[in-house]
């Protein structure tokens, strides 16, 4: 990781935090995580307006000609496919890393006039956050790229790079706030102004150092304004369309992804993930082609039919069946999280209120957490929640305030 | 902030004789040369002038000279002209080609698209060292081949390949033989007949020409079909209205490159890149890709050596040694335990200019296929750098690459998450 834990290190990098608009700014060098974007170049303009020595940085992820032509993903990917009835030409293939976006940002960073550069991290992407992926969804689970990618990659890796070539922070177009609680002593992760671009769900993994380190310039703005703000400096993409999609997934469409995917890594690497599909009273109602193709609260796309809606209940990955039931049988007021991080307190002592997010638009719902082991957390909510899904993350807040989070098991 | 800029493999700044040759011929100097009148005589004059001095520059005569967009047209040309040519209409049929992996990928990429189209296509191996054995290109020799395609000296080691051995071979098995010269020429000496080459290709702005120019040496007799269509110019070989400027570039950079090795500028450089390499080694746990530094294992010429020829006065000295060689201006050396590519950029922001690998399309860094070939991990690959230094380099760049270098790869290993210090590393083998 970053080198031993630290907490003077940590304080006195407190010291240095810009101040904004109060005459006392420190200049510092900074590496903004660049990735073609409005948010991010947006940032990137800001801190060299402000007088920071700033450099670009785009990582290279993942290269989108890799399964071109595997079962159904599209040929070429640096053309949007033909856009669908009803679009407004919104591309709706896969963005990450597309030759596109790096010209986008190369552009952005000669336009303000600063250093940018592109480091290759695909292995470490495939090793961390695909083959993660793909796994997950084998496994039954319904998996969050995003999170792993900020956790191993951007707030991991990109930072290795920045602190080696001179940036003691990074700065990201993540909407989200970053603070120091000098009561607590401890680094938080605030939600962002604003709500509706709220992303804190992705970066409940940040660990104090990393939060240290770590500057998300757009967290008091609303999108509205950083794209006024984009216009304001004259940048190329002022204009782009916000993505939303898997950013290595063409289309969204993660089923021909893993498909194509488990098709370039040969046959022995294509499970078998078929299985019978049984109701919740244990009877069996067909058979499923793999558990992968099944999201807890899925409806469509069955395979059977039946009198009343059905809906998937729970994935059981040790005997391969899809449970399916009514919509009440959906709710449960009980999850527990894996692999918990903890920011805005070092440990939970005794149970704690909070409201707990069990996807990204998702109201935190009100909840009790308790600590259940080493770093896994049992949460109670007081109203059952629909469609508790294994392989998202549950992220609590306090308040504005993310207290930690992990992963649903 | 001063810039030192020690990546002349990737380009070399203009000379300013070279500018100075080339700017008539952008505005009061602008005939089409293929044009009748006085406009046109003055510009072909030109363009026949700089044909004669490419051709001196290798030995060779001035109608063998096609010009080209550079490098990879010239590559390109030699490839699909020779081996792409057309039998009965079919575009490969079966011809074999032999390369190597090392080779750029101008070369391997038109040797992949041809191998798509129907040749077989052999790529003959690397020792450690990065050069590849004559014989293995003896044995890959079949009945069908027409090409051999081994370049001079490989760009991101600077290692030279036995081309005169390879020569030899295609002469005595009446194969086409294609090297890319565009890193030796004007690095030592380069002689077509000593290489036994029927195909050669420079290009300008590596020895300190403009960006956009080459040339290939096309031995008389050889059947080459041209690969773009048009008017007649360049004795129907390469259609399209010359670049003038740029040809005039390329002749004025291949006069003073000429004149250069002759004056000794590549012992010159020897020293200078002797001196980078000899004092970077003595950060821990580093090396040299390649072959160590050694003056003596720093090539002046390749080929047959020619005893009668007076001017070479270094072949004595390596005849027989049976070290591999290297061109003057190259050192790819590896620091264990860092990231090159976060070398690289460090360095840049600390104003000296080096490079690592290949930039794919992003402009993001892969492992160098020639780095892999020469059977290194791919963590040594990745923490490998490039210096290379060009005419204008003086001793001051080289004490300011030695001031930054070694400080830089001691902030990366200190942040690095792989490094574990030089106490765990086994010590550093001779090379």
């Amino acid at each position: 990781m970053l080198g031993s834990f630290d907490s003077a290190g940590l304080a006195s990098l407190r010291m240095t935090v810009w101040f904004l608009g109060d005459g006392a700014l420190v200049s510092e060098t900074i590496a903004v995580a660049m990735s073609g974007g409005v948010d991010s170049s947006t940032v990137a303009a800001m801190l060299r307006a402000e007088g920071h020595n700033v450099i670009g940085l785009t990582m290279q992820l993942w290269n989108q000609r890799r399964l071109a032509g595997h079962e159904g993903m599209p040929e070429s990917v640096n053309h949007p496919s033909k856009p669908k009835a009803g679009s407004l030409g919104a591309p709706t293939t896969g963005r990450c890393c597309s030759l596109d976006d790096v010209y986008d940002a190369r552009r952005v960073a000669e336009t303000i006039g600063i250093p940018y550069y592109v480091v290759n991290h695909e292995e470490r992407f495939e090793r961390e956050v695909v083959r993660p992926f793909v796994e997950e969804y084998l496994a039954g689970r319904t998996p969050i790229p995003c999170s792993l990618c900020n956790n191993h990659l951007k707030f991991d890796q990109l930072l290795i790079v920045a602190r080696q070539i001179g940036a003691e922070r990074i700065a990201t177009g993540h909407y989200a706030q970053v603070a120091f609680d000098d009561a607590g002593g401890r680094w938080l992760l605030k939600r962002p102004v604003d709500r509706s671009k709220d992303q804190t769900y992705f970066l409940f993994g940040l660990t104090q150092e990393q939060l240290a380190r770590t500057l998300f310039p757009l967290g008091g703005m609303t999108k509205p304004e950083v794209r006024e703000l984009a216009r304001t400096y004259n940048l190329v993409i002022a204009e782009k369309p916000d993505s939303q999609e898997i950013c290595f997934v063409p289309g969204g469409d993660y089923k021909k992804f893993l498909d194509a995917y488990l098709a370039e890594q040969g046959a022995e690497a294509r499970l078998d993930v078929g299985g019978e599909m049984v109701t919740t009273d244990g009877a069996v109602i067909g058979e499923h082609a793999g558990v992968h193709n099944f999201t807890v609260g899925q409806r469509k796309g069955l395979g059977v039919a039946t009198g009343s809606p059905l809906y998937v209940i729970q994935i059981n990955n040790d005997t391969r069946q899809v449970v399916v039931g009514r919509d009440e049988e959906l709710y449960t007021r009980t999850l527990r999280a894996r692999r918990v991080n903890l920011i805005s307190v070092a440990a939970i002592d005794g149970p704690m209120r909070v409201g707990v997010k069990i996807r990204h638009k998702h109201a935190p719902a009100a909840a009790v957490i308790e600590s259940a082991g080493p770093d896994e957390v049992v949460v109670t909510f007081d109203e059952a929640q629909r469609a508790v899904t294994p392989g998202q993350a549950a992220v609590f807040y306090d308040g504005d305030v993310v207290v930690g989070g992990g992963w649903i098991e | 902030m001063g810039r030192v800029y020690l990546d002349n493999n990737a380009t070399t700044p203009v000379l300013p004789e070279v500018l100075e040759a080339m700017r008539p011929y952008f505005a009061e100097r602008f005939g089409n040369a293929s044009s009748i009148h006085s406009h046109g005589q003055q510009t072909r004059g030109a363009v026949e002038r700089a044909r004669e001095s490419v051709a001196a520059l290798i030995g060779a005569r001035a109608s063998e000279i096609v010009f080209t967009s550079g490098g990879t047209e010239a590559d390109n040309l030699a490839v699909f002209g020779v081996a792409g040519h057309a039998r009965a209409g079919v575009i490969g049929n079966g011809d074999h080609i032999i390369t190597s992996t090392i080779e750029h990928h101008a070369v391997l990429n038109a040797c992949r698209r041809l191998e798509s189209q129907g040749c077989a296509v052999t790529y003959v191996p690397v020792d450690a060292s990065g050069v590849v054995d004559p014989e293995d290109v003896r044995r890959a020799l079949r009945s069908s081949t027409r090409l051999i395609s081994i370049m001079m000296a490989n760009n991101e080691t600077g290692m030279v390949q036995p081309v005169g051995e390879i020569g030899s071979i295609a002469r005595e098995a009446d194969v086409y033989f294609h090297t890319d010269a565009v890193q030796a020429a004007g690095k030592i000496r380069v002689r077509v007949d000593e290489v036994g080459c029927d195909l050669l290709t420079l290009s300008a702005h590596k020895l300190h020409g403009p960006q956009g120019v080459g040339a290939l040496y096309v031995r008389k007799g050889t059947e080459l079909e041209a690969q773009m269509h048009g008017g007649r110019h360049e004795r129907s070989r390469r259609a399209g209205t010359e670049n003038v400027p740029g040809i005039v570039g390329l002749g004025a950079a291949a006069e003073l490159a000429r004149a250069g090795l002759e004056r000794g500028d590549d012992l010159k450089m020897a020293a200078l890149r002797d001196r980078l390499e000899g004092e970077l080694l003595a950060i821990e746990a580093c090396g040299v890709n390649g072959v160590g530094t050694h003056t003596s294992q720093t090539a002046r010429c390749v080929g047959r050596p020619h005893g009668s020829d007076k001017n070479d006065r270094s072949l004595e000295n390596l005849k027989g040694s049976g070290l591999p060689l290297r061109v003057p201006n190259t050192s790819n050396i590896y620091f264990e335990g860092i990231d090159g590519e976060a070398l690289v950029i460090a360095l840049d922001l600390k104003g000296l200019a080096v490079s690592t690998g290949a930039a794919c399309s992003s402009g993001a860094i892969e492992p160098s296929h020639v780095l892999m070939a020469m059977g290194m991990t791919a963590e040594r690959a990745r923490g490998s750098i490039r210096f290379s230094l060009g005419k204008m380099n003086s001793a001051e760049d080289v004490e300011f690459a030695l001031a930054v270098v070694p400080e830089t790869v001691a902030r990366l290993r200190e942040l690095s998450p792989v490094w574990r210090g030089a106490a765990s590393l086994e010590p550093r083998a001779a090379s």
